[in-house]
Parts: structure tokens; C-alpha cells; sequence
């Protein structure tokens, strides 16, 4: 395409599509980042500043008032800023006066209390709680603080939300729909494609304009009617009218279109003259399709299998309306979705329970990114 | 945990061969019965026989989930709520004066315009720009990207770009640490009417870029050489070679791209479930007759009433596409 080529549109070109880049990867760079960085960080600074030390409130007690010192006429308390588990807090920024301000005064500076006492806290943590009269209570007093933290990456978030998200049963529950919802419908469309290329039968070029046409129907107009018919015959028959028998056939039906279209097309364009002479020889329809066709047809097999696989992993309208939302069949996007209900600012939860949804089809999509790109290209340049 | 894997596993193991065992028992079975018949049609008959067999599971799925659904959605349309009364047009009637309604027509409306037409926009330019760039493999990989990326799992990564917190408290959205960073006010942007809807349609677009990347940057690269070069001997520079020359020539596949996605932005349903639910104004139709059909306990006359609105909207772009396949047939 290039033909005259200066530097200054090279140039143009070059930080147009780094720019285009950046904005596209931005927004999964940070549901990863976030989803391996300390809950608390997580939720008290940006993912961007993941490296930084970040910035924590939050408030410790002092010593007893029992532990008190009278130094130059003043009731004194004096001690090391520690958390409840025993760690000492050794980066303090700022302190205050109050739960509603604490940031009112940078470390190693006093701030008088409402009560009177001077409050003085360093920025190694140690502090100094004087007042003129004796200190009372049975509690230390409540100091509020920022202190500053390392970044701190962990993968307590994929724990927890593997076991407590029930993101890890989801996952199982996907790969039970996912497995035979691909494999089922690539076989019947592999060979009802052959029929459609290679067979001679009544109203096959109109039953071909059929399919074609059903490429475009929308799920919508197959939900309702297919609902009642499953819990119909569940009724008349006994058993479970959601689950996975239901919903593989579901996906079957759904993909099938696309499926027979692509591999009719591709099954199409191989040499007749190779399955005529295997005819010839004696060779029947069904062995000819099975030796010759089908693994000649590996290529667009591969194809729709990547595609169908993506399509009914990352699905949640047919698992929603034709699977139990229990534990037993809940799939990996309607737990998601499940969680952004409930646990709408946990974003710890969200961002690894999400990631680990995402993981295999993108692993799935760059291992075999060419034979995705080549069906999707059949699949639409014609249509 | 074990145990659900084997039950997954035996489940999947069942599901699989009954399809093999009836592909290869049929044919056979097919056989096996007919040789034993005279020998003379023997061969005729069989070969009649053996077409249906092949396509005959494909048939009967594609009748049951995909066409009877069709008439019985448009029959159920016309009844009530539970479907045991005739109710002629009042589910349409209703529909057509539903406040909600309009408003679920006027952003299915935005969506139209706007997903495909920008997805196509950047899909193109990111082919054109990838074609003259060094690292253009590994850019088109990463615009690609979200396409093996779920609904719900691009709602979550938006979501969180979306997010956020109080005046005053540091921002962990992306969005809002950029406005406040230049000065502005952190917005709750999900419910900024109409804006709202634009930010949920980023999301497609963002997935759907890079299908169009593929598709055009396909077609480009079938442009002939000749007809740049005979360009570039008469004086084009690269502006009209790309709009006068390169465009015309690939406007076929850029109108396949755009209806492509006009038709997936019709039944576009998973990001606004996950994103608002159709709050502050967001409904779309997809997600409308979902809200319906389990709506307290369901209204599938309602529910029919959207399919079949959803359903006439892609008739034209089915009918387009039949007769195309059928002049490419009568080509051949």
C-alpha cells in the first residue's frame, strides 16, 4: 500500500496506532494488575500507581492509660503505633485530631486534641498523648493516621475467590456446557455439510437457503417457546427441565447455522474429481466422508470449533435461561455477573474472578488466532 | 471437587458418543438392511436414503431451536401473560405505548448507529495502519484481543474503568483519576442519562474493532496492485488513493462488516444486564424481553411481543442475504 513514504506521515502513522494500542490495552492491563494487588491497596489507590507505596488510613490505639508517666507536671503516654496484630507501623504520614480528619497534620507536628491534650506522632511511629490532668479510661486512646505502605502483590484474591466467589465450581460447570456444546454440533454440521456439498437429494439448494437465512435469526425468538417446551416435557416425563443435556442441544441448534455454512463452503471448494474416482472405486458416501473429506477438512473444522467454543464459554443469556443458577450449574458468567450484584465494589473479587473467566479462551484465542481468523473471514466476506 | 470433575467428565463422555454412535450406527445400520434386499436398486435406493441420514440431526435441530421457535414466539405474542388467553394485538398495543419502550427504541437506535459505524472506522484505520507499521502484528493482535473476551468479563474490565468514589476521595477509576487529574469533577457516569449509554456502548465497540480490523484488512490486501499503480502514474497522492481508489473497491465488505455488527447490536443483552440492568435509561431491547420473559413470574406475551420486534428489525438483512447466496449460486 505505502508508496511515497516521507517521515512525517510514517511518523503520524506509527503514534496513531501506538496510541489506538494503549487505549485498547489499558483497560484489561488494569483488571490484571488490580487483581494481583493487596485488597486494601487495591481499594485505596489507583492500579497505575501499583508500584508506588500507597497511602493507608486507619487508626491504632495507645498504650493503657495505667502506663502513664507525669514528666514536667503533664500526664504523658507515650509509645509505638502498633496494629492490632502486633506489627508496628513505621510510615506515618500524617495524623489528626478525629476519625473525620485524619490527615489534618503532616508527621513529626502537634495537633491539640478537643479535649485539650497535645498530640504529637513521628513519622516512625512513635507518639507522645499529653494532658494537664490525669489521663482516665480503661482503653488506650484512639489515634487516627495515613501511613504509607510498600506495594504488596499477592494471589490471595484468586484464593479467595476461587473458593468463597464459587468462581472455581463455576469454572468446572463451564467446561461441562463448553466440551460437548463444541464437539456435538461440529460433528452434525461436519456432516450434514457433506450432504450439502457432495449428495444428491430433493430440495437441497432451498434447504442451503434456509440455513443461510438462519444465520442471522436472533436467540431471542427461540427462548420463550424453547423454555415451555423443556418444562413441558420435564413434566410429562419426569426429570429436571434445567440442565446439561438441555443446554448443549440448546447451543447445538444455536451454532449450527454458522457451522454448516462455513464447512459446506470449504468442503465445497475441494476437488470433485477426488470423490468421484473414490466413487468409482466403490468407496461409499460414508467412507468417502469419513477417509477423504473429513480430514481433508481439518482446517475449517478447526475454524468453527475455536469459534463455537469462544461463543458458548463466554455465552450467558443460554445458561441463564436454560441451567439452575445453583452451585451445581452455575456457569463461570453468570457467577460474574452474580458477583457484580453482590459484591459490586469488592474489586478484588471482581477483577481475579474475572480474569480467571477470561484466561482460557484468550489462551484458546492467541495458541490458534490463525485458524479464527481464517473462519472468520469465510464466515462473513460472502455472506 | 473430584467427584463433580468425574460426573463432568462422564457427562461429557455420554453427550459426545451418542452423536458418534448414531452417525456411524445409522449408516450400518443403512447398509446392513438394504444389501440384504434386491440387488438392483439396492445401490439407488440406498444413496436416496443415506442423504437424510447425514443431514437429518443438522435438520431437526435447526427446525426445533431455530424455526418452529419463529411461529410459535409470533403465535405466543398474541396471547396474555401465561399464554392461555387470545389477546389479538394488545401485547403491540401496550408495547407502543410503553414510556420504556421509546426509550429502549431510541438507544437501540443510538447503538445502531453508533457501534457499527465506529467499529468499522477503527477497524479500518487500524488495518490501514497496521499494514504500514513495524510492530503492526503485535498491534493487531492486541485490538484483536477482545474478541475472545466475554460480555460480562469486558462489563467487569469497563466497569472498573467507570468506577466511582466520592468527591474528594482518591479515585481508583481510571476515567475519573484522568478528569480529576486535569482539573474537573469525578462523575457517577453510569448514570448520566444518555452519556451512560455511550459509555456501554465503548464496550462493543472495543470488542468488535477488531473483527472488522480482520474482515477489512482481508479485503484491502485483495485490492490488485494495478489499478494503485495506474493511480499513483496519474498523480494521486495517498489521500485519494485511499478514499477514490482503495475505498470504493472494498465498500462491498465494508457494508458486510457494518451489518455484521448491526445484527450482534440487536441482541446485544449480556453488557447492559451487567452494567446498569437498563437503569438510568439504558434498556435495550434484548435486555427488555429478558426483563419480561422472568419478570415476577414472566410475561411471555410481552416477552414474544420484543422477539418478534427484534426479529422483523434483521429480516431485511436476512432476505438480503438469501438473495445474494442465490445470485452467487446461479454464478457459478
Amino acid at each position: 500500500m505505502s508508496t511515497q513514504s516521507s517521515f512525517l506521515p510514517k511518523f503520524f502513522n506509527g503514534t496513531a496506532l501506538t496510541a489506538l494500542v494503549i487505549l485498547w490495552l489499558v483497560p484489561t492491563l488494569g483488571l490484571f494488575v488490580s487483581s494481583i494487588r493487596d485488597k486494601d491497596q487495591l481499594a485505596a489507590s489507583g492500579w497505575w500507581t501499583a508500584f508506588n507505596e500507597s497511602k493507608q488510613v486507619t487508626f491504632a490505639r495507645t498504650d493503657l492509660p495505667d502506663t502513664q508517666q507525669q514528666i514536667d507536671g503533664q500526664f504523658v503516654l507515650s509509645g509505638q503505633l502498633t496494629a492490632e496484630d502486633g506489627t508496628e507501623y513505621r510510615n506515618i504520614l500524617a495524623f489528626g485530631s478525629s476519625s473525620r480528619n485524619p490527615e489534618e497534620v503532616a508527621a513529626g507536628e502537634t495537633v491539640k486534641l478537643r479535649n485539650g491534650a497535645n498530640l504529637t506522632v513521628n513519622s516512625d511511629g512513635s507518639y507522645t498523648y499529653a494532658q494537664d490532668k490525669e489521663i482516665t479510661g480503661s482503653r488506650g486512646k484512639r489515634i487516627f493516621f495515613a501511613y504509607g505502605q510498600p506495594p504488596r502483590f499477592t494471589m490471595e484474591n484468586y484464593e479467595n475467590v476461587l473458593d468463597k466467589g464459587k468462581i472455581g465450581q463455576a469454572f468446572l460447570n463451564t467446561m461441562a456446557v463448553t466440551i460437548p456444546a463444541t464437539v456435538i454440533p461440529v460433528l452434525i454440521a461436519a456432516f450434514a455439510a457433506y450432504a450439502f456439498s457432495w449428495m444428491q437429494f430433493a430440495g437441497r439448494e432451498w434447504l442451503f437457503a434456509v440455513v443461510i437465512g438462519l444465520l442471522v435469526v436472533p436467540l431471542q425468538t427461540s427462548l420463550v417457546p424453547l423454555l415451555r417446551l423443556y418444562s413441558d416435557l420435564g413434566q410429562m416425563f419426569g426429570f429436571e427441565s434445567k440442565g446439561y443435556p438441555g443446554v448443549w442441544m440448546a447451543h447445538t441448534g444455536f451454532g449450527l447455522p454458522l457451522a454448516i455454512y462455513l464447512m459446506r463452503n470449504y468442503m465445497k471448494s475441494l476437488p470433485g474429481d477426488l470423490i468421484e474416482s473414490a466413487r468409482v472405486d466403490g468407496a461409499s458416501h460414508f467412507q468417502v466422508f469419513t477417509r477423504i473429506i473429513l480430514p481433508l477438512s481439518l482446517p475449517a473444522l478447526a475454524s468453527f470449533t475455536i469459534f463455537q467454543f469462544l461463543w458458548v464459554w463466554n455465552d450467558l443469556l443460554v445458561a441463564l435461561v436454560f441451567l439452575g443458577q445453583g452451585e451445581d450449574q452455575i456457569v463461570l458468567t453468570a457467577q460474574l455477573r452474580a458477583l457484580l450484584g453482590t459484591r459490586g465494589s469488592n474489586w478484588e473479587v471482581l477483577t481475579s474472578g474475572a480474569f480467571i473467566s477470561i484466561i482460557l479462551p484468550l489462551l484458546v484465542f492467541f495458541a490458534l488466532q490463525r485458524f479464527f481468523v481464517r473462519g472468520l473471514v469465510a464466515g462473513s466476506v460472502k455472506g | 471437587m473430584t467427584e463433580q470433575i468425574y460426573s463432568a467428565l462422564i457427562a461429557i463422555l455420554i453427550g459426545v458418543s451418542a452423536v458418534i454412535i448414531y452417525f456411524w450406527g445409522s449408516n450400518w445400520i443403512l447398509d446392513a438392511l438394504i444389501s440384504k434386499s434386491s440387488r438392483a436398486n439396492k445401490e439407488v435406493l440406498r444413496e436416496k436414503i443415506r442423504p437424510w441420514l447425514f443431514a437429518g440431526p443438522a435438520l431437526f435441530f435447526l427446525t426445533l431451536y431455530l424455526v418452529y421457535p419463529v411461529f410459535e414466539t409470533l403465535w405466543l405474542s398474541f396471547q396474555n401473560s401465561d399464554s392461555t388467553e387470545f389477546v389479538g394485538w394488545s401485547n403491540y398495543a401496550w408495547l407502543f405505548n410503553d414510556g420504556q419502550f421509546h426509550i429502549t427504541l431510541r438507544n437501540n437506535l443510538l447503538w445502531l448507529i453508533i457501534v457499527p459505524t465506529l467499529s468499522t472506522v477503527f477497524g479500518l484505520a487500524v488495518a490501514v495502519l497496521a499494514d504500514r507499521a513495524k510492530f503492526g502484528t503485535v498491534a493487531k493482535s492486541i485490538i484483536f484481543m477482545p474478541m475472545a473476551i466475554s460480555f460480562v468479563g469486558a462489563s467487569v474490565i469497563w466497569k472498573f474503568v467507570y468506577h466511582y468514589n466520592g468527591e474528594g476521595d482518591t479515585q481508583i477509576g481510571i476515567l475519573n483519576a484522568i478528569v480529576v487529574a486535569f482539573g474537573g469533577e469525578p462523575q457517577f457516569w453510569l448514570s448520566m442519562e444518555i452519556w451512560n449509554s455511550v459509555l456501554l456502548m465503548v464496550i462493543l465497540i472495543w470488542i468488535q474493532t477488531g473483527f472488522a480490523m480482520v474482515i477489512l484488512g482481508a479485503a484491502l490486501r485483495s485490492v490488485p496492485e494495478e489499478t494503485l499503480e495506474a493511480a499513483i502514474i496519474d498523480g494521486a497522492n495517498r489521500r485519494q488513493l485511499f478514499f477514490r481508489i482503495t475505498l470504493p473497491q472494498i465498500m462491498p465488505t465494508v457494508i458486510v462488516v457494518w451489518t455484521t455488527i448491526a445484527i450482534l447490536v440487536l441482541k446485544v443483552f449480556d453488557i447492559v444486564l451487567a452494567m446498569t440492568n437498563g437503569q438510568w435509561e439504558t434498556q435495550v431491547l434484548a435486555n427488555l424481553m429478558y426483563d419480561w420473559m422472568f419478570r415476577g413470574a414472566g410475561d411471555f406475551g410481552r416477552g414474544s411481543a420484543i422477539a418478534i420486534i427484534i426479529m422483523l428489525s434483521v429480516t431485511p438483512i436476512m432476505a438480503w442475504n438469501i438473495y445474494r447466496f442465490r445470485k452467487d449460486e446461479a454464478g457459478r
